[in-house]
């Protein structure tokens, strides 16, 4: 695919709408080994993963949205990954790490402080006030329509680092995103601090979210959230209300 | 072995020799095991076997060719109801199973239980393989339409014939119209060579991770499938790489997720805004999958059209069977003087809108023939191309009838 500035279609952050057209359908093409893609455009590797680390860097509320192909240790090269996943995380200043751990329905509704779910993932952009975040080890079907969801009604900037093909509702995607290519993704990011990249949470480390990752880290016994902890629509004029009675035998 | 002599695995000694050891029994020489159907296969890259490979002519018929195909295309299983003019098709594919070229072959107790099967069998993460036609491809629609949602590559053979009544076994291919908005990529073959290339082509587009979608090759009826044509294909001994299910768009063999759960789950079915929201991105999300086949459509069938004599003003726009008519029709407007050019449409679903828009920008008349009434193909032409009212919407034919080229003629000339 030839690099060029011409836009078919630019793909940025939202929120665009209730059903904005699926990106492939506009003429956004994926891009090939050793490219990427940024707001609709075929640029170089290098270029996208700087793109996306400055992104996470200067962009309110980052996280990183680790889906099941990293989350679980199903071989080991799912762990090593996982070990470069931290290594990327860890040169980010005040990142969250929020898990789409499988593609399950959850009811009756989610705790979009310790999950992200496809079925309704605004909910946790929203809450959370993301307005930069990474996809990483979800299966291609579920991030594209996450993808595509989170474009229609938010304003998060939307990064896909896909083992495959590479993803064209994101805001930018690196396709092939091999343990190789998180170490470069990690190099970018030290390069763009060093070049005068001012993180917007300097001196930070990882935020923790979520009842699982606080009680973890705080080394306490892991206990389910009191229901207070979920109530909804208390942090701030722009988080969104959760549907209560998600329920599946209700008519 | 003629009568009389006796069948041994003794080592033979003569009484007459001599030579050191003579007489001492040796050790019964190891027989050679002979490989035979797919373990005598080698795996070779999909660019190799596609394109690349040398290949020789056979005469065979359409289902002949797709023997062959399935025999290099490392099919798994393969399940079928019989229905003419499929039966033939899936009765070589079963010879291919004695052949052990197929691991699993059987027969469903109907088309909605065949089309179930071929998706759990899809979901367990195997090379699947159907074939239908006519009724059998209507009764089976349910469970078809299921498919690309549910994101499950496999390839359905579809030999097109009558549906409607007065029901009749003749070539007639309206049951393609049904297809069109299943969501799943759909071929349509002009000849025995196309029903030989399409299903590999098939089979590697629809496993591709940004795609995970089925794959309908069609053809008419009869026309492919009983008579015989020239096939190119390269050495039997070769076949394509096993489905690698671990790389495509959704987890398989995972009944606790979607969209394995949908079958007994409701998430997005009830609830809130939110979760009808998921359902319309899933749907745009299986449409664009399709729009993503066309890379490799292009790579493997070189090109979702076909061109001949692309300057003609006057152009013939056909698919399948209408394609082979529609080569002669030029041919012999050509003696009568007459400048006509042909584009054969290989790909209906991703549907090349763009292509034919741009490949038809010159023409002042656009011709359709058709094997089926209501002119599915003229329909999708006028809806992809600007000024349609460049379109003539026939000759069609229809209910088991040829469509002899002065029919074609015909109409290019305005002579009825």
């Amino acid at each position: 695919m030839t690099q060029g500035n011409k836009v078919a279609y630019p793909v940025v952050p939202g929120p665009e709408g209730i059903l904005p057209p699926a990106a492939t359908m506009m003429g956004v093409p994926l891009p090939e080994e050793g490219e990427g893609l940024v707001e609709g455009r075929i640029v170089g590797e290098q270029e996208a993963l700087e793109t996306a680390a400055i992104a996470l860097l200067t962009r309110k509320n980052a996280t990183l949205f680790p889906g099941p192909l990293v989350l679980w240790g199903w071989n080991d090269h799912t762990n090593e990954k996982a070990k470069y996943f931290f290594d990327v995380a860890n040169e980010l200043p005040g990142i969250r790490i929020i898990p789409m751990p499988d593609y399950r329905p959850i009811y009756p509704k989610i705790d979009p402080e310790a999950v992200i779910n496809p079925c309704h993932p605004n909910l946790t952009i929203w809450h959370n006030k993301i307005e930069a975040c990474v996809f990483i080890g979800v299966h291609c079907h579920f991030a594209n329509i996450t993808l595509k969801m989170v474009r229609a009604g938010t304003n998060c900037y939307t990064i896909a680092l896909c083992a495959e093909a590479g993803h064209e509702d994101a805001m930018c995607s690196v396709p092939n995103f091999d343990i190789e290519k998180l170490v470069r993704f990690r190099d970018a990011i030290i390069k763009v601090k060093k070049n005068g990249i001012k993180p917007l949470y300097e001196g930070k480390g990882i935020i923790p979210t979520g009842w699982a990752q606080i009680s973890r880290l705080s080394g306490k016994p892991v206990e389910k959230p009191k229901d207070d902890l979920l109530e909804v629509g208390v942090t701030g004029a722009f988080s969104h209300e959760l549907e209560t009675g998600l329920d599946d035998t209700a008519e | 072995m003629s009568e009389g002599t006796k069948a041994t695995t003794e080592p033979q000694v003569s009484k007459n020799d001599t030579s050191p050891g003579a007489g001492i029994p040796k050790e019964t020489p190891k027989k050679e095991e002979v490989k035979k159907g797919a373990a005598a296969q080698r795996v070779v890259d999909p660019d190799y076997l596609i394109l690349e490979a040398p290949r020789e002519r056979e005469f065979i018929t359409g289902s002949e060719a797709a023997k062959e195909a399935i025999r290099r295309a490392n099919v798994d299983i393969a399940i079928a109801y019989p229905i003419t003019p499929q039966s033939e098709t899936m009765q070589q594919v079963g010879y291919l199973y004695a052949e052990g070229y197929i691991k699993d072959y059987y027969r469903g107790e109907e088309e909605i239980g065949v089309m179930s099967a071929v998706a759990g069998a899809s979901r367990a993460g195997v090379r699947v393989l159907t074939a239908t036609a006519g009724p059998g491809l209507m009764r089976g629609m349910e469970a078809i339409v299921s498919w690309p949602g549910a994101r499950l590559p496999s390839v359905l053979l579809v030999m097109c014939r009558v549906v409607n009544t007065p029901l009749a076994i003749q070539p007639d291919n309206v049951e393609i119209s049904y297809l069109l908005n299943a969501g799943g990529i759909v071929l349509h073959g002009e000849g025995q060579q196309d029903f030989y290339d399409f299903p590999l082509v098939g089979f590697m587009v629809g496993e591709k991770p940004e795609v995970t979608l089925p794959v309908a090759v069609a053809v008419d009826g009869f026309f492919v499938t009983h008579a015989r044509g020239w096939v190119s294909m390269p050495a039997e001994d070769l076949k394509l790489p096993p489905r690698d299910c671990y790389h495509e768009a959704v987890p398989m063999m995972d009944n606790e997720n979607p969209p394995i759960r949908i079958s007994r789950d409701a998430p997005i079915q009830k609830s809130n805004f939110i979760s009808y929201q998921m359902h319309a991105a899933w749907q745009q999300e299986v449409w664009a999958a399709q729009e993503r086949a066309k890379k490799w459509l292009d790579r493997w069938l070189g090109g979702l059209i076909e061109i001949v004599n692309p300057n003609a003003k006057t152009m013939i726009v056909a698919s399948g069977a209408a394609v082979s008519q529609g080569r002669e029709a030029v041919r012999q407007a050509e003696e009568q003087g007459l400048d006509v050019g042909l584009i054969k449409v290989k790909s209906l679903r991703p549907f090349p809108g763009k292509e034919l828009d741009e490949a038809l920008a010159h023409a002042d008349r656009i011709v359709i023939p058709e094997f089926n009434y209501i002119g599915w193909l003229a329909r999708e032409v006028k809806s992809a191309i600007k000024n349609s009212d460049r379109v003539i919407a026939g000759p069609r034919v229809f209910g088991g009838m040829t469509m002899p080229t002065e029919m074609i003629l015909e109409t290019i000339t305005g002579s009825k």
